[in-house]
Order: C-alpha cells, then sequence, then structure tokens
C-alpha cells in the first residue's frame, strides 16, 4: 500500500501544476500590496493607524506567499499543520519579551532618571 | 483498500488524523525532500523569529529615541530626500525575482526545460541585484557612521540590530543566489529530463528538486515581507 502511494506520489507531482494566471494574480496582488504598504510611510500615518496598516499588508503578503507561491494551498493538512502550530509558540514568546520589555524599560526610567 | 489514490483520501482535519495515524506515511503526496526543506524552514522561521523579537525587546526597552527609519534609510533625488526608495527598489526587486521562481517551478513540472532555466536566471539575476543594492545600503550607512555600538541618528542598539537582521537576512539571498546559479546549470544540461545522478547523491535528479529550490528562494522573501514591515516601517 505504502508503495502504491508513493508512485502515486510521483505521479501526482509530476501532474501536478496549476494554471499560468494564479501566479500572475498572485504576483500583481504582491506588488500592489507591497505599494499600499510603502505608501504607509510615504503620507507618514502614524499611531494605531500606521501599526494596523502594516500589519494587515504584511499579513496579507505572507499568506499569499505561503498559500499559492509555497503551494501550501494545495498541500495536505499533514504538512500544513506541523508547520503552522510552531508559530504559536513564536506568538507566546512574542508577548512575553513584550511584556518582559515594558518592565526593563520601567525600571530603567525608574533608576537612570527618577532615582529608585 | 482497493483504491489507494491520493484524491481519494479523506481531506481536510479528518484526512490530517487518517495520514498521522499508525502504519502511515505522514506526509502523503509530498516527496521527502520538500518535507526536509519544509523542517529546515521551519527551524529558520525560529531563527528570524528570535532576532525579530530580540530588536523588538531592544526597541521598547531603549530609553533613548529611535532612529527615524524613513529618514536615516532616504534617498536624495536631485536634491528631494525620498523616503525609504532603495528599501522599496529592494523590495519589489525580490518580488518580481519570487514571480519568476514560482513561474520557473511550474514550467519545470510542464518539462519545458528552456522557459524553467531561463526565469531560474532571471530569480537568480533578481536576487544578485538585491544583494547588491543591500552592499550599497550597508556602505552608506557605514559611511554617515553607523556601527554596530553606536551611531549619529538616536539609540544605540539600532545599528546592532540593523546589521544582525539585515545580514542574516542577506546571506540567506547570497546562498540562494548562488543555488540558483547552480539549478539553473543544471537546468540548461538537462539533467532534470534524463534523470542524471547528482554530485552528492546517487538519486536521479528529478524536477521536484526545482520546486523545493523555490520553496527555500519564496522563504527568503517572506522573511523579507517581515524585515520590511517591523524594521523598515514601524
Amino acid at each position: 500500500m505504502v508503495n502504491k502511494i508513493m508512485d502515486e506520489t510521483q505521479n501526482k507531482e509530476q501532474a501536478t501544476t496549476h494554471k499560468i494566471g494564479i501566479y500572475l494574480w498572485i504576483w500583481g496582488l504582491l506588488f500592489v500590496l507591497s505599494f499600499f504598504s510603502y505608501m504607509v510611510d510615504w503620507f507618514a500615518f502614524q499611531g494605531l493607524l500606521r501599526w494596523t496598516l502594516i500589519l494587515i499588508f504584511m499579513f496579507l503578503k505572507a499568506g499569499l506567499i505561503m498559500a499559492f507561491f509555497m503551494h501550501l494551498f494545495w498541500e495536505r493538512y499533514a504538512l500544513v499543520n506541523v508547520l503552522l502550530w510552531p508559530m504559536t509558540a513564536i506568538a507566546c514568546f512574542i508577548i512575553l519579551m513584550a511584556a518582559e520589555a515594558k518592565y526593563t524599560v520601567f525600571t530603567r526610567l525608574l533608576y537612570f532618571f527618577i532615582g529608585g | 483498500m482497493s483504491d489507494n489514490s491520493l484524491n481519494n483520501l479523506p481531506g481536510g482535519f479528518k484526512g490530517m488524523t487518517h495520514d498521522m495515524g499508525s502504519d502511515q506515511t505522514a506526509f502523503k503526496g509530498v516527496q521527502w525532500g520538500k518535507v526536509m526543506m519544509w523542517i529546515f524552514l521551519l527551524s529558520d522561521t525560529f531563527i528570524f523569529s528570535c532576532f525579530l523579537i530580540s530588536y523588538m525587546k531592544g526597541r521598547t526597552s531603549t530609553v533613548m529615541d529611535w532612529p527615524n527609519t524613513s529618514e536615516v534609510f532616504s534617498l536624495h533625488v536631485g536634491n528631494v530626500p525620498v523616503p525609504l526608495l532603495l528599501i522599496a527598489i529592494m523590495t519589489f526587486v525580490l518580488i518580481t525575482s519570487s514571480g519568476t521562481m514560482a513561474l520557473a517551478v511550474k514550467y519545470g513540472y510542464e518539462k519545458n526545460r528552456k522557459m524553467c532555466g531561463w526565469l531560474i536566471l532571471a530569480t537568480a539575476i533578481g536576487g544578485l541585484t538585491f544583494v547588491g543594492m543591500q552592499v550599497f545600503e550597508w556602505s552608506k550607512l557605514i559611511h554617515e557612521g553607523v556601527r554596530p555600538w553606536e551611531n549619529p541618528f538616536g539609540a544605540k542598539q539600532f545599528g546592532s540590530f540593523f546589521f544582525m537582521i539585515t545580514g542574516f537576512h542577506g546571506t540567506h539571498v547570497s546562498i540562494g543566489v548562488i543555488f540558483l546559479f547552480i539549478y539553473a546549470r543544471k537546468v540548461f544540461r538537462g539533467d532534470f529530463d534524463n534523470g542524471k545522478r547528482g554530485f552528492f547523491t546517487t538519486m536521479k535528479s528529478d524536477y521536484v528538486a526545482i520546486e523545493i529550490l523555490g520553496l527555500y528562494w519564496h522563504f527568503v522573501d517572506l522573511v523579507w515581507v517581515f524585515i520590511f514591515a517591523f524594521f523598515y516601517l514601524w
């Protein structure tokens, strides 16, 4: 059975191609999104608006690249989940270090400028 | 178990539990080299995440003002400073090369040797352009007095994070360019059509190698998306 699936794998690898249109569309979208994120800086948006826009364009671009250029959209869930779940560990790490950074800057302000 | 065709296996999460179950190959429909490349890219993701997280920590916890990247990375066109111009061009160059790589993978699987080869060559030249512009950017900043331990624009940590993060990314691009040239040669020579055996392996060459190379190259582009957002725009 395993051998049969291996053969199937070989055949599928050779047969699977996608229409050129989808690549050109994604390519175009990536250009447009990059242009938009550059415009965020160009118009010098500040504060919450700036960060929201930057993050939205960033995640959209990353998602498009992974889903279509890296073919994750067409892969089976066994591979997709193995790749995406570890990202939650990174998210936890970001939250931990953000809290840590706030504490560090608090102590620095306290001891450098106020004098604990 | 009369029909084991991939298309007849259950998809989605149900399919995942089937694939991950005992006595099964976990990654069906994925050549082993591709899985290995994905695992490598996952570990690489963690390395880049650690760099970007330490950058976040350093930037948040410094009591000095962070340099205004919009001004630091501006280029003068005539006498007008254009913010982030070089970085924007670098971004577009890298996305262009990512697009040509995606098409190279497609033409590879269609056994279109010439198109595949030229597109890989175009990708390599795009990558080379990117590295060239990065060299220009580094030398410009070094001339302006940016060092890993100090800089004239603001918080001292800026330099070390800049050189570390863009340097590590640039190294990835450079390695990618070397492999792209090697694979362009292999494609033009027809290694993937006649199944010539590789230098380090006795296994026959196959166009799936182009997809694996493509995964690496798209990853380099992917990392740049995050560096562009967090380091240059934030």
